[in-house]
């Protein structure tokens, strides 16, 4: 099946963004294909490279970068969110990209299913 | 920057329904939902925006927002309205949009459809259950 993938909070606040990183890596064991991962609300913040967790605490922001290094996932930031908190090509991390929200109307109808995953 | 990566969508057209749930400000959610119909409008799909719980408060009329400081964006729902009469009108034009409020969320806080910026159809929620099952894409926020 191709997954479009919505992630809608950052990598702190909430557990959205690790459930839908855990997705996605079992998805892709499983044969499926993910298409696109957008990130949107404060979803943008999991592409923040400036980002320093503890380091005993996982660092989703790398996590996601080399999950979609390693499997051609294309991970796009929604760029009117993005730049009202603060992200932009200089502070973004390896992996990611900056576009518009047309990405994410494009990949709900190019996908099988669009898997939300937010508050 | 990776390079930019597109779709073949031509000739596709899918069920979105966008459901709004939240209060219009407090939290981002409304305007950032918003944000997402009005560009999703240019790729010709069909569309539900859906109003419930506290978001039947995003269409209310008369917002007045200066004593918080936040834009007050409910007027850009006017927007919403023109794209379904243009869906509407157009014949040529295979695109379905609907404004619907949930009846049980509107009735709760004392609203009727005159309190509204832009004309809905109030449905009780069983049956949106019914036509949120019938979506192909469903956004939340």
């Amino acid at each position: 099946m191709k997954f479009g993938i919505l992630v809608n909070e950052g990598p702190f606040t909430h557990q959205a963004s690790d459930s839908a990183y855990h997705f996605v890596k079992a998805a892709i064991e499983k044969g499926h294909q993910v298409m696109r991962v957008f990130f949107y609300y404060d979803g943008v913040n999991n592409a923040n490279k400036l980002s320093a967790p503890q380091s005993d605490d996982r660092n989703l922001v790398k996590l996601w970068g080399e999950l979609g290094a390693e499997h051609n996932v294309d991970l796009v930031v929604c760029i009117a969110a993005a730049l009202r908190r603060g992200i932009v090509e200089e502070n973004l991390a390896d992996g990611f990209r900056i576009s518009g929200l047309g990405q994410l109307t494009e990949v709900g109808i190019a996908a099988d299913r669009l898997v939300v995953f937010g508050d | 920057m990776s390079e930019e990566i597109e779709f073949d969508t031509a000739g596709i057209t899918k069920k979105f329904m966008y459901v709004n749930r939240k209060a219009p400000y407090g939290t981002i959610y409304a305007l950032e939902v918003l944000e997402a119909v009005l560009i999703s409008a240019a790729f010709e799909q069909h569309a539900c925006i859906v109003f419930i719980d506290d978001g039947v408060y995003q269409i209310k009329k008369g917002q007045d927002t200066d004593a918080v400081n936040m834009k007050n964006f409910s007027k850009t729902y006017g927007i919403i309205a023109m794209e379904k009469e243009d869906a509407d009108e157009d014949e040529d034009m295979d695109m379905v949009w609907r404004i619907i409020v949930e009846k049980e969320s509107m009735e709760a806080r004392g609203l009727s459809t005159d309190d509204f910026v832009v004309d809905v159809e109030v449905i009780e929620s069983s049956e949106l259950a019914a036509i949120m099952a019938e979506q192909e894409v469903v956004i939340s926020g």
